[in-house]
Order: C-alpha cells, then sequence, then structure tokens
C-alpha cells in the first residue's frame, strides 16, 4: 500500500433497516489502483454498503470518505459527489428505451457537458476496447446478458470515474458469460482503475483482487490479501463460509 | 432507529441535528410562501374594481345555504349515476380491451369492431352522444328503450368513458412483459388463463392510477346528464338561477362536486404512492 491517501475509506458504517441493523460499523479502505473484493453469504450486506457508498442509501452512523472529502456529511453535494462513482449493477440497470451509445453517451453529455461527437468518439472508443462496438445502435433488449453487462460497465467508465464500483455483476449472467465479463473487469483492474467489487466468483477474487473483504452480519470479519483469506483463513465463520462455497464447486 | 446494543456517535447525532433543523427550515420556507400567496390572491381578487357586485351575484352566502338542500338532493341522483356508470364502464372497457387483445384470423371481426368502437367514441364528443342517445333513441319509439333522462344519460357516459377505458386497460396489458405470456403459456396455461391468472392482475396493478383518473374525471362528467332534462345537482342550480338571477347555486353545485372528488383524488395518490414504495427498495433517489 503507498503512502498517498485511500481513494475510498469507510469507518465504522452503521446501516438499520426499520429495527433491523444491517451494516454494524463496517471498516474498509481501497487505495489507487487497488481492487477490494467483498465477499460474504447473502444478507450479509454486501449490497447494502455499495448502496451506501454511491450514498443511495444514507447511513445512519460513521463516515466515507472519496479522496479525504466526507460524502456523508448531510451538507455534501450528493449529484457532485456520484459523478466521480461509477456503478455496475447486478441487473445492468441499462435504460431500455436508448441504444447502447446512447446509455454510454447520457452521462458524458448531460452531466458532464461533453460535446455529443466526443462524447460518441469516446463511447465508441471503449465499447471496441469491449467487443461491443457493432453493437451501439442496438437496444439493450436485443444483447445477451453479458453483453449488456459489459456495456453497463463501459457506461459506467465512460465519465472516467475516481472509483467504480461493481455490486455482483455476474450474478445474474450464466456461467459461460461470467468469463466475459470478469475477463473485462481484469483488464480494467490491469489498467489501474480504483475497484470496489462485491462477488461470489472466488476463483476471481483470489486472482485479481489486492484484498479480500469477509463481510458477515453487517461487519468485516477479516481481511487481508486473497491468499490469507481465502487460502488459510482465521476465523471459524470464514472457514464455514468457504467450505460451504468449495462444497457448492466455485472454488 | 434505535437498538439496545447501538449509541450513535456524537458525529451521527450531530447530523441528525442538521437534517432535523433543514426539515424545521423547509416548513418554515413553505409556510411563508404559501402565506405570501394566499394573502395576494386575496388583496388582488378583493381589490378588483367589480368585487362587490361579483361576491352579491356569485358568493351570496345566505342564498347558498338556502338552495344547499335542493342541490343536494340533485346531487343524490349524480352519485347513483356515478356508481352504475363506473361499475358498467369497467366491464364493458374490459370485454373491449380483452377483445383487441385476441390472436388469430377467426377474431378478425371482432377485433375489427373493438377498434372500430374505440375509435368512434374516444373522437367523438360526449355532448354529442349525449344528444344522440339521449333524444334520438326515444324517438326509435320503441317500447323496451328507457325513456328516463337519467338512464339515457348514463349509457351515453357508459359509451364514452368504456372506449377511453378500454384503451387504459390494453395499454397495461401491453405493459406487462412478455416474458410473463411465456412463463405462463409454458407452464401450459392457455391463452384465457394466461390472461386471468397472470396478465390481468399485473396490468390492473400497472393502470391503477390511470384508471382513478379516469373515475374522478367521470365523476364531474355525470354533470352533463343535465343537458337531457335530468334533474341532478347543476339542473337544480339552473332552476334556481332562472328564478334569481344570482349565480350562486351554480358555485354551490361545483363545490359539491369538488368535495365528491377529493376523496377520489387522494385515494389514487395513495394507491399510486404505495405501487411506487412496493416497487422500490427505498433510498435516495
Amino acid at each position: 500500500m503507498s503512502a498517498s491517501p485511500p481513494v475510498l475509506s469507510i469507518e465504522g458504517v452503521v446501516k438499520f433497516f426499520g429495527e433491523h441493523q444491517v451494516l454494524r460499523g463496517v471498516d474498509l479502505e481501497v487505495a489507487e489502483h487497488q481492487v477490494v473484493t467483498v465477499i460474504g453469504s447473502s444478507g450479509s450486506g454486501k449490497s447494502t454498503l455499495m448502496r451506501c457508498v454511491n450514498l443511495l442509501e444514507v447511513v445512519d452512523d460513521g463516515v466515507i470518505t472519496l479522496d479525504g472529502e466526507d460524502i456523508t456529511d448531510p451538507r455534501a453535494d450528493v449529484d457532485r459527489i456520484r459523478r466521480r462513482i461509477g456503478v455496475v449493477f447486478q441487473a445492468y440497470n441499462l435504460f431500455p428505451h436508448m441504444t447502447v451509445l446512447d446509455n454510454i453517451t447520457l452521462a458524458p453529455r448531460v452531466v458532464h457537458g461533453l460535446p455529443r461527437d466526443q462524447a460518441a468518439e469516446q463511447a465508441l472508443d471503449l465499447l471496441d476496447r469491449v467487443g461491443l462496438r457493432d453493437k451501439a445502435g442496438e437496444y439493450p433488449d436485443r444483447l445477451s446478458g453479458g453483453q449488456q453487462q459489459r456495456a453497463a460497465i463501459v457506461r459506467a467508465l465512460a465519465t472516467d470515474p475516481r472509483l467504480l464500483l461493481l455490486d455482483e455483476v455476474t450474478s445474474a449472467l450464466d456461467p459461460e458469460l461470467v468469463g466475459e465479463v470478469l475477463r473485462l473487469v481484469r483488464e480494467l483492474a490491469e489498467q489501474g482503475v480504483t475497484i470496489l467489487m462485491a462477488t461470489h466468483e472466488m476463483g476471481f477474487a483470489r486472482q485479481v483482487a489486492d484484498r479480500v473483504c469477509f463481510l458477515d452480519q453487517g461487519a468485516v470479519l477479516e481481511q487481508g490479501p486473497p491468499e490469507q483469506v481465502l487460502g488459510d483463513p482465521v476465523e471459524p465463520r470464514t472457514r464455514q463460509f468457504l467450505a460451504r462455497i468449495i462444497d457448492a464447486g466455485r472454488l | 432507529m434505535s437498538s439496545p446494543l447501538y449509541e450513535p456517535s456524537p458525529l451521527e447525532l450531530e447530523r441528525r441535528a442538521y437534517r432535523r433543523s433543514r426539515a424545521r427550515r423547509s416548513t418554515v420556507v413553505a409556510l411563508l410562501s404559501t402565506l405570501i400567496f394566499a394573502v395576494v390572491a386575496y388583496l388582488t381578487v378583493t381589490n378588483a374594481p367589480g368585487w362587490e357586485r361579483t361576491k352579491a351575484t356569485f358568493f351570496d352566502v345566505s342564498y347558498g345555504w338556502e338552495v344547499l338542500p335542493s342541490i343536494l338532493e340533485g346531487l343524490w341522483l349524480n352519485i347513483r349515476v356515478l356508481v352504475v356508470a363506473a361499475v358498467c364502464v369497467v366491464v364493458v372497457a374490459l370485454a373491449l380491451a380483452l377483445l383487441r387483445t385476441l390472436r388469430g384470423p377467426i377474431f378478425l371481426p371482432l377485433r375489427l369492431l373493438a377498434t372500430v368502437y374505440t375509435d368512434l367514441f374516444r373522437g367523438m364528443p360526449l355532448l354529442i352522444v349525449l344528444y344522440l342517445v339521449g333524444l334520438g333513441l326515444p324517438a326509435l319509439r320503441l317500447d323496451w328503450i328507457p325513456t328516463q333522462a337519467a338512464v339515457l344519460g348514463t349509457i351515453a357516459l357508459v359509451l364514452t368513458y368504456s372506449a377511453y377505458v378500454a384503451e387504459v386497460f390494453r395499454a397495461g396489458i401491453e405493459a406487462v412483459h412478455p416474458s410473463q405470456r411465456a412463463a405462463a403459456r409454458s407452464l401450459g396455461l392457455t391463452h384465457r388463463q394466461t390472461m386471468r391468472m397472470v396478465v390481468l392482475p399485473q396490468a390492473v396493478r400497472k393502470v391503477t392510477p390511470p384508471l382513478l383518473n379516469d373515475f374522478v374525471a367521470l365523476q364531474k362528467d355525470v354533470g352533463l346528464i343535465s343537458v337531457l332534462g335530468a334533474v341532478d345537482a347543476i339542473r337544480r342550480a339552473q332552476i334556481e338561477v332562472s328564478q334569481t338571477f344570482n349565480f350562486t347555486p351554480y358555485v354551490v353545485a361545483g363545490l359539491l362536486f369538488v368535495l365528491l372528488a377529493v376523496p377520489s383524488a387522494r385515494i389514487a395518490d395513495w394507491v399510486s404512492n404505495r405501487a411506487a414504495r412496493r416497487q422500490q427498495a427505498g433510498g435516495l433517489v
């Protein structure tokens, strides 16, 4: 880890849904060019944590900072902060009434004020890199799941975000399509994009992540290099979780 | 937001205090702007040169109280017409919408008929439908055709509104994603079973807000049956006005229709809010 301040820092984040405490003081840091993966069973709070970072949920306690700026401060400008974060959702969330190209150029044009031709040129370059250039004029519903998810990743990248949030981006895909999306994420990691990623793909986490965090019942139970957390976990709960995953044949 | 094991940090307490103060500020701003608007509107109207005269002919409170019972009696007719018309409209419109979704060459005449019907009655002004039905049908002098103005008026309203509501239903049916139909058919359900158990329940939920909107529109359009001579709230007001040349009874009748519409409008709001809450995971956007 370098001496520069982390891109994202999460300290003691607490979130309630009604009486149910979903996050119980989560601490997490993502340094520049780092890939941090969050693992944990369903309901462990992974998605909620992602939504808190993108300010789609208001945290009930704790602090999240982006490049040192407190983004959980109620005085912070939510829209300005979100401009610096790219998000890819589990269910792609592409806009079905726009072509792939329009999906991608929407934010660069409307939010960042890029001229249409420049935004389109940039988008086509990105689409080219993910092998979707010929799909630019198609509507999302005509693409396969893997193609849609790659388009969604390009949409998130088009604004050149400081941080990319990937929320179980392969969970809705069938196994043969998972590979094409993960290959793309791996390329992004190699290019130095800073990524926080919730995932069930342990094999991928082991190969690509700089750090793996095991989230259990709303708190980070264990975190460290992938070899350690996935290979030789300290906590019994982590072992139990990994044993179940190995039984399911996913590691 | 409380749990026996959880104590908010000072930072969180400060944030909550800040949010509370912002909320208080919003309330104060809203109150002030409403107050200022009301005062300006009041002063503008009451300072108009003709205000005294307008007040006497349109807002005569004691006269209004005097005619209220008679107009209420008329309104009772409107409410009965409304209930009957609303029920008939839903049935006829649903049938029309389903006819338009039928597939297969054998149903072409039915589809065509439904299409022509909606085109015709959505295009024709309600007032003209009222005249054609209300004056034209009795002129046939057939024994089984009703001659009561209220009944004829109801028929005209049902004819026109069914065409609108059928289109709303059809939009709802078409808005149900094709994958739902595929899932139902793949389970072996027939077209009819698929419609009844999978498509329609979802379609009706989708179109409830626009349907309630049409209901509110129907609520005031039932007043139009007065042109056929049915003695409803508007007709009662008209009779009073023709005797005194004071327009207050119209204002009274208008206010009564508004009172009738307010609960439906609130129900419509409530229904659409509930639908929105169900579909969202919560959050800030």
